[in-house]
């Protein structure tokens, strides 16, 4: 059994509305040294196979359900549990 | 003309579609359930707004692979008219049929407001009762409006004239200005602004008619051509 742990992320040429919300009031909390933020979506799916199988599904499943490769990219590992 | 207006679980601007399709503009009209694998026998396809699935995990991203969706891939892949309304058009992105995404509004608010916009490109199936850079208003209703492409798709969209409405006023960030386009055949079209709640003077104004009138007179076009 693997644990995949995926996460994803705008891609650096999206404008991410939300992390620019976040910085700018960390800023003005005091918090000047904060450069940059990114928000992104983290997910746990547990596979059972072995791991070059289940690597290409968790490959697969992200490009075409968890991500939206026009706009986000996503990685991940695998960890056996 | 026959025209299918999907419902997904969540959607909640089917029954104003279907109002605005057949009983305002006159064209024989049902629902579809997204449980339905079949589009045998309609000559339009209108995907509404609302919240399909609940927008879980991005809009549109679940509906994608609800068991109409092949149908309805099917059915553009064979030149049949497809027009996606607000989470409608956020669907199509989702499935493919359409370029790029919407990504939510710079200003991070769920925007409400009539909206002015320019009719850019009146040839097409969408918009051929309305005259070229004829200015318009139709109402938005969304929090996740905001046109992206890369830059790549973004030139060959506009290369091929897809888009066909532009905002006069951009409220949420789109690129390029863009409220609504086509694919590159230009038989799918997905718009964020909503022409079915436009259809009536009662409701304000009657600028979205213009939409369901271009797509009943091309689907008597192409029956035309086909016989």
């Amino acid at each position: 059994m693997f644990k995949a742990k995926i996460y994803v992320n705008y891609k650096p040429s999206v404008l991410d509305p939300k992390a620019e919300v976040i910085k700018n009031t960390l800023s003005r909390l005091g918090q000047t040294n904060v450069k940059d933020v990114t928000v992104g979506k983290y997910f746990e799916v547990l596979l059972e196979g072995d791991r070059d199988a289940v690597d290409q599904q968790v490959d697969a499943l992200c490009d075409q359900m968890l991500a939206n490769v026009n706009m986000e990219a996503y990685r991940y590992s695998l960890e056996e549990v | 003309m026959k025209a299918a207006v999907l419902t997904f679980p969540g959607s909640n601007c089917d029954d104003d579609l279907l109002w605005a399709v057949k009983d305002i503009a006159g064209a024989d009209a049902e629902l579809v359930s997204a449980k339905s694998e079949s589009l045998e026998g309609f000559d339009l396809v209108l995907v509404p707004g609302g919240f399909s699935y609940g927008d879980y995990l991005r809009s549109g991203a679940i509906a994608k692979f609800a068991p109409i969706m092949t149908a309805l891939k099917n059915f553009a892949d064979n030149g049949g008219y497809v027009l996606g309304i607000c989470n409608g058009f956020q669907i199509l992105t989702e499935a493919g049929l359409l370029p790029g995404a919407l990504q939510w509004n710079t200003s991070l608010e769920f925007i409400c407001e009539p909206e002015p916009l320019k009719v850019v490109n009146n040839r097409t199936a969408f918009s051929n009762q309305y005259a070229q850079n004829q200015a318009i208003t139709l109402p938005i209703a969304h929090g996740e409006g905001n046109y992206y492409a890369d830059a790549d798709t973004l030139s060959e969209i506009e290369a091929n004239n897809q888009v066909v409405f532009r905002y006069a006023d951009n409220p949420n960030g789109s690129l390029n200005d863009i409220a609504g386009l086509t694919n590159k055949a230009g038989n799918v079209l997905g718009m964020m602004p909503h022409p079915e709640r436009a259809v009536e003077a009662l409701l304000g104004g009657t600028d979205g008619l213009g939409v369901f009138q271009s797509l009943i007179a091309a689907t008597k076009g192409a029956a035309h051509a086909a016989n």
